[in-house]
Formats: structure tokens, sequence, C-alpha cells
């Protein structure tokens, strides 16, 4: 087990370089000038301040050749230090620090709303392969999986926020101050994401559950007299969910693009939202900050759930 | 317990038993192909067909319901939504077909070297995708669009981007098949040459299921079309794209939700009928492979 960890963790070091370095050079594709694009040169109402251009070229070393930058980049990356936002001062740090925990409860939130809704349709179509049920399930899967993130959202918004007037449609309560009030806020950002989630981990759980319904230790629980809900939830269900798991970890990198998009809709105040108001300030160090974060949580993500999976199957440790 | 039916294959491709002994499409397939062929000739023949001009604005019919002048009603601007749905279908469509195609030739160009010679060369590549797979897509997009400039271009290039890591692993996974059958070796102790066995042996194999996929990609490219545009950061107005109508519509959703929904239901349609004409066609496919 700790040999698979270490050569899963020796795989992470040249991703990691690579995903950053990427990250990184994404600034060199902005035609012109990066000093003055940071600076908010070219957009409107900025008055051309060289002092401030030069001050940025020294703080940012663009003077020094790009493989320097970008260690020097990463040095400070990994001690927190991201830059500054030059159009308001605030360091991209603290404002993803700041924003971090909204997007991480959604995440969650949306997550656990998925798997609910996943775990049943999964078992019941499983249950009923083939069957009327089963098409009324894949039926539904299908035009889910149809419906772009935002659609839904919009869809959800109007039936819930205008018509019934159930959940806010915008804004966001902090847990502390209301913790009601701030599950309501995320209610309808959260579905929308588990709408779009659910049928990838219904369909995945039903083809393993079909695979695991025909071996041999679920005809001997059917011969004990053992009732079908039992076999179902005690015996089938847990050696049918490995794949379930690893799809979660995929699955991350959907539910995070999910998320800058819900966030947008629902005015919720995360990373997500961050990103697009930041390309739309043009904030360069923010957007960089950003996009940097959310490629390393995916890559580490996915190697915890690497690591899961070797611990709960031995098989594919090799 | 009713016992599971043998034939259950993955992925929710069960056929009911009337499909499974007749080789005719059901509905399923033929209205999304009617759907996507009317709107495919309405697209093309957009700028010849009487129809209003889509960034026109008629300020006496600002919000109008759909109706007799304005089939779909117009816009918050007094424009109207059917010439700015088939304009917006246009770009969705364009985009939808250019960045699956370069996306699979890519895939399919380093998936067969993966596959073929294996090694520190196959290492390499599904390392690549691992690092472009680690940028989600609708953020890679996003964020090169924002550095390099929101183009048509643009689009097409970095939507091929976020197509290569699936097309390169399915290829890779049908090379891996083919590379050990009995033809390719007859084929090499002919002395034929790698590069030949690639082109004339492999590719002509695992070309058809990838193809199979094409339309898939075609339906989730065309849905990060539409939400890059409705996040404002896909091509910019006036020129019109269903997204951004969508983006347009939504403040006044509560009073006039047709400006909202009927693009979104063009959106939806069309994801759905490529979807559903993708899936059958794998079905038959793959019932085909069985076969053999």
């Amino acid at each position: 087990m700790l040999n698979y960890i270490r050569r899963k963790l020796i795989h992470l070091i040249p991703i990691t370089f690579a995903v950053t370095a990427l990250s990184f050079f994404f600034i060199d594709l902005l035609p012109g000038d990066v000093a003055d694009a940071i600076a908010g040169v070219g957009t409107d109402s900025t008055v051309i301040d060289e002092k401030a251009v030069q001050a940025i070229r020294e703080d940012l070393g663009l003077d020094q050749p790009i493989i320097v930058r970008y260690f020097s980049w990463l040095g400070n990356a990994f001690s927190g230090e991201l830059g500054k936002s030059y159009q308001t001062g605030q360091r991209v740090s603290d404002a993803i620090a700041l924003r971090l925990p909204v997007t991480l409860q959604l995440l969650v939130m949306a997550q656990f709303l998925a798997v609910m809704f996943a775990i049943p349709a999964g078992i019941l179509a499983a249950y009923r392969a083939g069957k009327v049920t089963d098409q009324i399930v894949t039926t539904f899967t299908f035009a889910f999986l149809a419906a772009p993130s935002f659609i839904i959202a919009i869809i959800l918004a109007f039936i819930f926020a205008v018509i019934l007037n159930w959940f806010p449609a915008t804004g966001y309560v902090p847990f502390l101050d209301d913790p009601l009030g701030n599950l309501r806020s995320f209610t309808l950002p959260a579905l929308a994401l588990a709408l779009i989630e659910w049928p990838i981990l219904s369909r995945v759980l039903r083809n393993d559950l079909i695979e695991t319904l025909q071996e041999d230790f679920i005809s001997l629980a059917k011969a004990k007299g053992l009732s079908n809900a039992y076999i179902l939830l005690r015996h089938a269900l847990r050696p049918s969910s490995f794949t379930l798991i690893t799809i979660v970890g995929i699955q991350l990198g959907n539910l995070i693009s999910g998320a800058v998009i819900v966030e947008s809709i629902f005015a919720l105040p995360g990373i997500g939202s961050l990103l697009v108001d930041s390309i739309h300030g043009r904030e360069i160090l923010m957007v960089q900050g950003i996009i940097v974060l959310m490629a390393i949580a995916y890559v580490t993500i996915n190697l915890a759930v690497d690591i899961l999976y070797g611990a709960l199957d031995p098989r594919i440790r090799r | 317990m009713t016992s599971v039916p043998a034939s259950a294959t993955p992925s929710g491709l069960d056929m009911s038993p009337s499909q499974k002994y007749s080789l005719g499409l059901g509905p399923a397939f033929w209205l999304p192909i009617i759907w996507m062929g009317a709107l495919l000739i309405t697209v093309v023949l957009a700028d010849i067909l009487p129809i209003h001009d889509p960034t026109e604005s008629d300020f006496t019919a600002l919000k109008a319901r759909p109706g007799f002048e304005f089939w779909l009603g117009t816009d918050v601007l007094g424009r109207d939504i059917f010439s700015r749905v088939i304009h917006g279908a246009r770009i969705s469509l364009t985009v939808g077909f250019f960045a699956p195609v370069f996306g699979m030739i890519i895939g399919l160009f380093f998936g067969m070297l993966a596959g073929y010679y294996r090694g520190a060369l196959e290492s390499t590549i599904v390392s690549i995708t691992d690092i472009i797979l680690a940028f989600p897509n609708i953020v890679l997009a996003m964020c090169i669009l924002f550095f390099a400039g929101a183009t048509m271009i643009n689009l097409i290039i970095v939507l091929s981007i976020t197509s290569i890591p699936a097309n390169t692993r399915i290829a890779r996974a049908s090379t891996l098949v083919f590379a050990g059958r009995e033809f390719v070796m007859a084929a090499r102790s002919q002395g034929a040459s790698n590069l030949r066995i690639l082109w004339h042996e492999i590719l002509p194999n695992i070309v058809l299921p990838q193809l199979a996929y094409i339309l898939s990609f075609m339906s989730i490219v065309i849905m990060i079309e539409g939400s890059l545009a409705f996040l404002g950061v896909g091509i910019p107005p006036p020129t019109p794209t269903l997204g951004g109508m969508i983006a347009q519509g939504f403040p006044d959703i509560n009073t006039d939700p047709h400006i909202t929904f009927l693009p979104a239901l063009i959106l939806f349609l069309t994801v759905l009928s490529l979807n559903l004409i993708g899936d059958q066609l794998r079905k038959k496919f793959t019932v085909r492979e069985s076969a053999l």
C-alpha cells in the first residue's frame, strides 16, 4: 500500500509542475505588454500612469527571463503569495480565502444531493434492468444530460424563486448569521449542480449493480430466502460502488465548471463568481491565482480518490 | 428478484425486445434527425431567408410576445428572437462541428501513437492528457479566451483542446486491441513499415468507433459554447449567440419568460438530438461489432 501511495505521489510531481507552468504562462498569451494590461491600461476610465506600470514591472520582475520568473512565482505561490490586485489593492490569496468556504459548501451540498438522487435511481434501474422502470430512469438521465447547467439553474430559479417563491433567487446568507437562511440560500444552487451530476452517477451505479447481481454470492443470498431489498442494500450496493467513488473524483472538474455558472446565476460569492468577475474586470493575477488553485485541487483530490480506491480494492495496487 | 437479462449492456444501451430484432431505427432516431436537418438548412440559408435582421431594433415593439410579425417575439431591445435564434444556432453549430472534428483528428493521432508504440511515448501522451484534464473545461476555455481574445477561431481552438483527452483515450484503447490482431502481424511479417501499418491496417479499423462518439462531443461542445456566451466570455455582442440571448433575457424572466426560454429550448433540443442520434448509432454499431 505504501509503495502504491509513493508511486502515485511521484506521478503527481511532474503533473503539478506542468499545471502550474501552464497557469503561469497563460499570462503571456495576452497581446501587448503584460504590465500595461495588469495596470488596466486600455480599459476605459483608467489614466495611464507610467510610474504604476513601472512598479508592476519591477514587482513581477518582468524584465527577467521567463524561466526565472516562473520559479520565483512558484516559490511565492507555495507560500500562499499570489500577488495582489493592482486595481483594488486586495491580495489574491485573501480574496480566495474569503470566497473558498462558499464554494466548498456548495460543492459538498451538491455532491450529497447528487448521490442521494443517484443511489435510489441506480438501484431501481438495475433491479428492473430492461423493464419499463429502467427505461423511465434512463430517459430521465438522458434528458438531464442534455440540459446545460445554466439552463437547469434558470428553470429552477424560475419555478422555485419566481413562481412559487419558496427560495431566494439570489443572495447569500453567512452560516453564522442565520443557519437556516444559509441553507435556504444554498438550496437552489446546490440542487442545480446535483441535477447535472446525478445522471452520470446513477448510470455508473446501475451498470455496476447489474454485474454484481449476476455473481454467485447474490444467488446464494437469494437461496437463503433473504428479501430483495436486503440483498440489494446490504449485499450488492457496497461492492458496486467502487466505480462510483472514482467517478466522484473525475467529475470534480465538471462540478467546478458547473459551480462557476451556478454561482454567477444565484449571486453566491464563491470562487466561481470571483473568477467571472475577475475576468470581466480584467484582474489578471486574480484569474491566474484561481486557475492554479482549481487545477491543483483537481489533481490532489483525484490523487486522494486513487489512494482511497487502492485501499478499498487491493487488486488495483498491483 | 427478477433475473437480470443477459443482454443488459453497459451505459444504458439496453434495447426493448421490439428493437432487438428489427434493424430499423425508431422515432427516437428520426425525430432528432428531422430537427437537426431542419435546423441545419435554416442556419445555412439564414442570410437569404426572408427574416428580420438579427441586430436591428424595433423600438415600437420591445419585448413583444410571439406573434404574426415577430414569430417568436422580440427581446428587450426589440430585436427579432426568431432571427437571433437562427444566427445564434449558426455559431453554436459551426463551433460544435469544427472543434470536435479537430479534437478527434488530434486525439486519433496521439492515441494511435500511444497505443501502438507504448513505452515512454505512451506515458508522455497520457500525462499530457492528464494535464489538460486538470483544468475544468469551462474554466480552461474562459481563461484562454480571456487571455488570447474571444474570437471564433480561438473558441474553436480552445474547445478542440478540451476534447483531445477523451478522444486520445478512446483511440489509444482501440489501437491497443487492434495492434495485437493477426492481420497486423501478417502485415508486419510481409515487411510493412510501422507508418504503413498505422495508416492502412489500424486507422480504418478504429476510425468508425471513434466517429460513433463524435456526436456526443458535438453536444458537449455546444453546451460549453452556450455556457461561455451565457457568462459573457464567449463571442461578444452584438453577434447573437444562444447563451448571450438567455443571459440577456434572464433579468426579465418573471415578466417576459419567452425571451429566456425560447433560446434555451432550441439549445436543449439541439443537444438532446445530438445525444439521441449518437446513442442510437453507437447502439447499432456495437451490435454489429459483437455480431462479427
